[in-house]
């Protein structure tokens, strides 16, 4: 049965091979390979959790050795991998996910020409992420981590005819290169301080370890999560990041890509445990984003730029909780779960609404739309009251948890990250109402395009509205299937470890307000664009709204320091080489020249100047000789 | 009369050769001057063998005069193959290795 799990990563895998390598031949059944391989890599799956299941808990963590890598002495890399409840969560996650988003491409993707191309990318998406989460030791981690970075790159960029998308890939790239930095540093200083990278010995050995060494591992291990997960600083990437097709994003912001920094986070548990700095490092960055994402939400008008937010501000509740140690990892994976139903409903939502809009993605020229998309409004609609925790659905239970962790935290400390993760819900509410609003409900502000088509909103068809039905069923009760009886903490407490935390106002109060922040929320978006018609040019806004607009001015703060100061260390050294170095070496060589040419104007040919040198040469000589006598 | 004097008068003739092997052009001229250093240097042997009493310098001037012969012989028939091509005995106008 073990042996099931090299399957789990080679069915899409094997697909992106097929499908990249295949040619024009299989463009007619490029999507159905591409959808099959998915769906059979979520079967095999399944299967492997079926068997899991049977077993007690302690035993449910299996592996499978396939070969060693690079067998040197004292440098052991294996391709190896570890089946425990954390990977089994995560596989049946982006499998289950992935399919469902590859059957929605199907109708989404069905014009393109290039479709076989990116069901190919697709496979090679989750092929890439199932290495990762699979992987039992950090090096072939480390090789899922780069391959989720190139599908991305090729999945942002897939419409590369547009200079956008093209130059939104690239950024994509560079930004999570920065990222993959601290993973490899981290690596190599856990080869240098352990002398391995399997997980087992690495977290085991932590005990034994000073907390510097492994504060900084832990950081190194946060700055990659930052690149992967779209955390503060390395969070100006997921925003262009839209501009793939619209099942991409559902995949990135769901399934695989930015869950990735979380996992990392979890599985290395042991690691910050026991670095209490890079832990506040990690609460700080996840509390920082959080907001950060939210208030881009607030104010962008393009839909799936909103969501982005959205994602961002989500997951920075994921890696706040995943700073808090024992008492949040569960949540932080649990919350990541619900995230991936209702965020991936959202983002197909979108794809459907732009899919019957002729692509348009501004939501001030949408409006009414709930009358024309039925299924797509109430499964989206159920996707929205999911991500503002409305009681009873998925967020509620996963974000009410993180909160009440948050204030768990204890001290000045978790008063404070509590406070924030509780702002973050109320403008969660608020930013989501909007985009509700603005799309489904008010007077419908469509009007012809350039070319004057006037967009004729329609229904789509089964093949995508079929996926986002399932979706919307996980957001509705996957939450409350996890979160009663504390099912889902029960399952993963044997990998993640979990204490239970007290908040110092009690549980009860903490839903209380959670739910009123929400309403709060809810209630000021419905003031601001539910009582009064939405004007179809933004208004001017605030200075902070025009800012959010700018992405808080991450580009221009990225542009000043790192491109200006780039270019000014540049010039520098250029200016460095061209005078001191290019100075000593054009110096030398011009000095040898002129000294040359003194030189050679001794040998002219005239005899009597030779003779001259041989009179010159003699006296001298006879000089030297009555001067040696003297002395 | 005192040697020295000889000495004196050698030194007189090398330097007149000496100069003239410098300052002057013509190929004759210069030869002639070398001629003269040769014999300069003859004449302070002939004096210091016969300020030491011995005939070793008397013997070195012999050679010296037996190599100048066969100096002449060889430097004329330079000088006369030189002037033939270039029609000048100018030392000046021979300052290349081609024609």
């Amino acid at each position: 049965m073990d042996n099931l799990i090299a399957l789990l990563v080679a069915a899409p895998l094997l697909g992106a091979a097929v499908l990249l390598c295949g040619g024009r031949r299989l463009d007619a059944v490029g999507h159905w390979i591409g959808t099959v391989l998915a769906a059979a890599s979520f079967v095999i799956g399944a299967v492997l959790f079926a068997d899991m299941l049977g077993k007690d808990a302690e035993h449910r963590a299996v592996g499978q050795h396939l070969f060693s890598w690079i067998p040197v002495e004292g440098f052991q890399a294996d391709v190896a991998f570890q089946l425990d409840q954390l990977s089994m969560t995560f596989v049946l996650l982006i499998t289950g996910v992935g399919s469902l988003i590859h059957v929605y491409s199907i109708g989404y993707m069905e014009h393109d020409e290039r479709r076989r191309r990116f069901f190919g990318y697709l496979n090679l998406f989750l092929a890439a992420m199932l290495l990762l989460v699979l992987a039992d030791n950090y090096l072939l981690l480390y090789v899922g981590w780069e391959g989720v970075g190139l599908a991305s790159y090729l999945l942002i960029g897939f419409w590369q005819h547009k200079p956008s998308a093209a130059t939104a890939a690239k950024k994509a790239f560079l930004v999570n290169r920065v990222g993959d930095l601290g993973l490899s540093i981290a690596i190599m200083l856990m080869f240098t301080t352990f002398g391995t990278f399997a997980f087992g010995p690495v977290l085991e050995a932590t005990g034994e370890t000073g907390e510097g060494t492994l504060t900084a591992i832990g950081l190194m291990l946060l700055l990659a999560a930052c690149g992967k997960s779209a955390q503060v600083p390395l969070q100006s990437w997921l925003g262009d990041a839209m501009e793939g097709p619209t099942p991409v994003s559902a995949l990135i912001h769901a399934a695989t890509m930015v869950t990735a920094g979380v996992y990392l986070i979890v599985r290395s548990g042991e690691i910050f445990n026991a670095a209490p700095d890079a832990q506040l490092v990690t609460t700080v960055v996840g509390a920082v984003t959080l907001l950060f994402g939210a208030i881009v939400g607030c104010a962008k008008d393009d839909i799936k730029k909103a969501l982005a937010g959205s994602t961002m501000s989500q997951i920075g509740y994921m890696i706040l909780a995943a700073g808090l140690g024992p008492i949040g990892y569960v949540f932080a994976i649990m919350h990541l779960v619900t995230h991936g139903f209702f965020k991936a409903g959202l983002f197909l939502g979108a794809g459907s609404v732009m899919h019957g809009m002729n692509d348009e993605v501004d939501m001030r020229r949408y409006g009414g739309l709930r009358k024309y998309m039925p299924v797509t409004f109430v499964t989206f609609g159920l996707g929205y009251l999911a991500i503002i925790g409305f009681p009873g659905l998925s967020g509620f239970f996963s974000k009410d948890k993180i909160i009440e962790a948050a204030f768990a935290k204890g001290g000045t400390e978790g008063w404070i990250l509590g406070s924030v993760a509780l702002l973050g819900a109320a403008v969660t509410a608020f930013y989501m109402t909007r985009v509700m609003l603005m799309t489904f409900f008010g007077e419908k502000r469509w009007q012809p395009d350039e070319r004057g088509n006037e967009p004729h909103p329609h229904e789509s068809p089964k093949s995508m509205t079929i996926p986002m039905v399932v979706l919307a069923f996980g957001s509705v009760f996957a939450g409350g299937f996890f979160g009663v009886g504390d099912r889902f903490v029960h399952w993963l407490e044997p990998v993640t470890e979990h204490t239970h935390g007290h908040p110092p106002i009690g549980a009860t109060a903490v839903t209380l307000s959670t739910v009123t922040v929400m309403v709060v929320g809810v209630g000021l978006a419905y003031l601001l664009y539910g009582r009064r018609p939405v004007p179809a040019v933004a208004p001017r806004g605030s200075l902070l709204t025009r800012a959010a607009r700018r992405d808080l001015l991450q580009d221009d703060f990225n542009h000043v320091v790192l491109v200006r100061g780039g270019e000014h260390l540049t010039r520098s050294l250029v200016y460095v080489d061209h005078t001191l170095v290019d100075g000593v070496v054009n110096g030398t060589a011009a000095s040898m020249g002129g000294l040359s040419g003194r030189l050679r104007k001794l040998q002219n040919g005239y005899a009597r100047s030779y003779a001259v040198s041989m009179f010159g040469g003699a006296a001298l000589l006879i000089a030297a000789t009555l001067l040696m006598r003297a002395v | 009369m005192n040697p020295v004097n000889y000495l004196y008068l050698a030194a007189l003739l090398f330097t007149i050769g000496a100069t003239g092997v410098l300052i002057r052009r013509n190929a004759i001229v210069v030869f002639m001057c070398v001629e003269l250093m040769l014999n300069a240097c003859n004449l302070a042997f002939v004096a210091f063998s016969r300020m030491h009493g011995n005939l070793d310098g008397q013997i070195i001037a012999f050679f010296t005069m037996v190599v100048a012969a066969a100096e002449v012989v060889v430097g004329l028939a330079i000088i006369v193959s030189l002037f033939r091509s270039r029609h000048s005995a100018s030392v000046d106008d021979a300052s290349l290795m081609k024609l």
